[in-house]
C-alpha cells in the first residue's frame, strides 16, 4: 500500500479520500488491467464454456469464412468454425504448455543454480559451463533439436521449451545464491553445525529465491510465445485442436480471403504476453523498491 | 596525434596487445564452446530413445540405407572411436550426410544460406538504425513525449514474430499489394521479412539505448560540452551515443538468439527458402543430420558474433583498450 503523506491525509479527511486514491489508481491502472487480462485468460482456460456456446471443433459448412459480426465476433474459418470459440478454447492448450514448461524450467534451473551456488567449486564450474554452452544455442533451435530426437507430442513440447529456458533461471539463482551464501546468518548456521544441504535448503534457498516470482512471470510470457511459435511451425497440439500458434498457421494460408483468421489468435497471444510483461515489471519494481528501503 | 611519438607508440603497442589478447581469449573460449556443442549433439543422438541408426535414417528405412548410415557414423565401432571421428569430420568442415535428402548436409544447407544471410543482415541494419534514431529522439524528453514510443516498444518487444509477420502480410501484401506474399525475388521480397525480424529487436535495443543515453547526458562531460556551446543535438550524437551503445552491445547474446529464432519463424511466415525453412523441414522429416548441422551452425554464428562484439566494445569504448581494466 502507498502511505499517504500529511497533505494527502488532510485531503483525504476533507474530501473523502478522493484525490490521493485517484492518483494511486492511475499509476496502478496498467497493472490492474494486465492482472485482469491474466485472470480472464485463466478463466477461459478453465471454463471455456462460460465465454462461448459455440463448438470449437465442429464444422459448419453453411457459415464458412464469415467476417466478424454479431453472430461470430471473430468471424468463422474455412470450415465454418467460430474463431472466437477456437481462441477461447485455445487458451487452455497455450496456457497449459506455457505454465508447465515454466514450472519445469524453474525446477531444473533452481536445482542446478542452487547446486552450483552452494556446491563445490568444481561443481559450480561445471554447471556454469553447461549454462554457457546451452546459452550459445538459440532456445527455439534447442527445442527443435529435442523434438526431432524425441518426437512430437505435448509432453515433448513442454520438456523442449522447459529445458531450453532452464539456463536463464539457473544463472540468476546461482548468482543470487552466491550473494546469499556468505551472509552472516548462513555463516552462523554453519557455526551451529547445520549441514551444508540443510543450510542450502533452509537458509540460502528462501533468501535466494526472492526474484523467482518475477522471473517466472516474465518467463511465462516467453514460454507462451515459444509454445505458440512451435505450434505455428506445426510441432504443437495437432489440428483440429485449437492451439493459438496452430490457429495462426491455419490462418496464414487464407489471409487473402479472411484477415480475421490471422489477426485474432495473434492478438490473444500478444495481449496475454504483454500482460505478463506488465505484471512482471510491476513485481520487479516493487521488489527493488522493497530492497532499497 | 601529436608529436609525443614515444608515448603514442607505447600506447599503441599496449592497444595492439590488449586487442590481440582479447581476440585470442575469445577464439579459445569459442573453440571450447564449439567442442562442447559438438559433443552435446553427438551424445544426444546416442541418448535419444530408440536405435541411433533408425533415428539418423529418418524416413528412408531400407537395408541399404542402414548399411550406409552405419558406415557414415561408424556405428559398428566403439563409442569413443565414433566420437573421435565425428569430431574430426566436423573440424574438417564436413557436416555429414542427409539420408532423407540423399546428399551431403553441406550441399543441403549451402543452397539455403543466402536468403537467410540477406534477411539477417538487412534486419540487423534496420534494427540498429531504428534503435539509434529512436533513442536519440526520445532520450531525456518529457514524459508525455516518451509515453507513446515506450508503449510501442513494450508492445513490439512482446509481439511474437509470427504474428507481426502475418499482420504485415495482411496489411501490405493483401490489403495493399505493395510487397510480394512469398519468395526471395528482388529487394521488395526482403522488406517485410526484414521488418518482422527487425522491429522487436529495435524495440528492445532502443529501450536500452535510451537508458544509456539518459545516464550519459547527466554526466559531467555532457554538462561541460553544453557549457561550451555545443548544440543539444550534437551533445547527443557526438558525446552521448557512444555511451548508449555499450549496454546495447551487452544484449548481443540475447539478440543473436532472437535473430536465429526469428529467422526460423519468419522464413516460415514469408515462405523464404532459407536455413530456417530447411530446419523446419528437417525436423518434420526427422532429418537428424541436418538438424544437428543447423544447431552447430547457430553456435558458430553465436561464437563469431560474440567475438566481433567484444572487439566492438574495444572500438566503442577506448577506456577498455588499456590493460588492467
Amino acid at each position: 500500500m502507498i502511505v499517504l503523506d500529511r497533505a494527502g491525509r488532510a485531503a483525504a479527511r476533507s474530501q473523502p479520500a478522493q484525490r490521493p486514491r485517484r492518483r494511486v489508481r492511475r499509476e496502478q491502472l496498467p497493472v490492474l488491467a494486465a492482472s485482469g487480462v491474466l485472470v480472464l485468460v485463466g478463466a477461459m482456460a478453465l471454463v471455456p464454456g462460460a465465454f462461448t456456446a459455440a463448438d470449437p471443433i465442429l464444422a459448419d459448412p453453411i457459415a464458412t469464412l464469415r467476417p466478424p459480426g454479431a453472430e461470430h465476433p471473430f468471424g468463422t474459418d474455412l470450415l465454418g468454425r467460430d474463431v472466437w470459440a477456437r481462441v477461447v478454447h485455445g487458451a487452455r492448450h497455450s496456457l497449459f504448455i506455457g505454465l508447465t514448461a515454466t514450472v519445469l524450467a524453474l525446477l531444473v534451473g533452481v536445482l542446478l543454480g542452487l547446486a552450483a551456488g552452494v556446491g563445490h567449486r568444481y561443481l559450480d564450474e561445471f554447471v556454469s559451463r553447461v549454462f554457457d554452452v546451452l546459452g550459445a544455442f538459440p532456445e527455439l533451435l534447442l527445442a527443435l533439436l529435442f523434438i526431432s530426437l524425441a518426437g512430437t507430442g505435448t509432453a515433448n513440447l513442454i520438456i523442449a521449451i522447459g529445458i531450453a529456458a532452464a539456463p536463464r533461471y539457473g544463472r540468476v539463482v546461482r548468482a543470487e545464491t552466491l550473494a546469499v551464501r556468505n551472509a552472516g546468518y548462513v555463516e552462523q548456521a554453519a557455526l551451529l553445525g547445520i549441514g551444508a544441504w540443510a543450510r542450502a535448503l533452509r537458509h540460502v534457498l528462501p533468501n535466494a529465491l526472492g526474484t523467482i516470482p518475477i522471473l517466472a512471470t516474465l518467463g511465462l510470457g516467453s514460454a507462451i510465445i515459444s509454445a505458440a511459435g512451435l505450434g505455428f511451425l506445426g510441432f504443437g497440439p495437432q489440428p483440429p485442436l485449437p492451439e493459438w500458434g496452430s490457429l495462426l498457421a491455419e490462418g496464414r494460408n487464407y489471409l487473402r480471403i479472411g484477415w480475421w483468421l490471422g489477426v485474432f489468435p495473434g492478438l490473444a497471444i500478444t495481449v496475454t504476453v504483454v500482460a505478463t510483461a506488465v505484471v512482471g515489471g510491476h513485481l520487479q519494481r516493487r521488489f527493488e523498491r522493497r530492497n532499497s528501503l | 596525434m601529436t608529436a609525443q611519438t614515444g608515448v603514442t607508440a607505447a600506447l599503441r603497442r599496449e592497444r595492439v596487445r590488449v586487442v590481440s589478447a582479447t581476440v585470442l581469449r575469445k577464439l579459445l573460449s569459442g573453440v571450447v564452446v564449439l567442442w562442447a556443442a559438438v559433443t552435446l549433439t553427438f551424445f544426444s543422438v546416442h541418448l535419444a530413445p530408440g536405435d541411433p541408426v533408425t533415428l539418423l535414417m529418418g524416413e528412408n528405412i531400407t537395408p541399404e540405407f542402414r548399411a550406409a548410415v552405419i558406415a557414415d557414423w561408424q556405428l559398428d565401432q566403439p563409442l569413443w572411436q565414433q566420437y573421435l571421428s565425428h569430431l574430426l569430420r566436423i573440424a574438417s568442415g564436413d557436416l555429414g550426410t542427409s539420408f532423407v535428402q540423399q546428399q551431403p548436409v553441406n550441399a543441403v544447407l549451402g543452397a539455403r544460406l543466402w536468403p537467410t544471410v540477406a534477411l539477417t543482415a538487412a534486419a540487423v541494419v534496420v534494427a540498429v538504425g531504428l534503435a539509434v534514431a529512436g533513442a536519440l529522439l526520445t532520450a531525456g524528453r518529457p514524459r508525455w513525449m516518451v509515453a507513446l514510443p515506450s508503449t510501442l516498444e513494450l508492445v513490439l518487444a512482446s509481439v511474437p514474430s509470427f504474428w507481426l509477420g502475418i499482420l504485415l502480410l495482411t496489411a501490405f501484401s493483401f490489403q495493399f499489394a505493395l510487397f510480394p506474399v512469398a519468395g526471395t525475388e528482388g529487394v521488395r521480397a526482403l522488406v517485410l521479412p526484414a521488418l518482422t525480424l527487425a522491429l522487436p529487436l529495435a524495440a528492445v535495443l532502443s529501450q536500452v539505448m535510451r537508458g544509456g543515453l539518459e545516464r550519459a547526458l547527466e554526466q559531467p562531460f555532457a554538462v561541460t560540452a553544453r557549457s561550451r556551446g555545443v548544440s543539444p543535438w550534437e551533445v547527443r550524437t557526438r558525446h552521448g551515443l557512444r555511451h548508449s551503445l555499450l549496454p546495447a552491445v551487452t544484449l548481443t547474446g540475447w539478440a543473436v538468439g532472437g535473430l536465429l529464432n526469428g529467422t526460423v519463424i519468419t522464413e516460415q511466415v514469408f515462405g523464404r527458402p532459407g536455413l530456417g525453412q530447411a530446419t523446419v523441414q528437417a525436423v518434420t522429416q526427422q532429418d537428424i543430420p541436418v538438424v544437428l548441422a543447423v544447431v552447430l551452425l547457430s553456435v558458430v554464428f553465436y561464437v563469431v558474433v560474440s567475438t566481433v562484439v567484444d572487439l566492438l566494445y574495444l572500438l566503442v569504448d577506448p577506456r577498455l583498450r588499456r590493460s588492467g581494466t
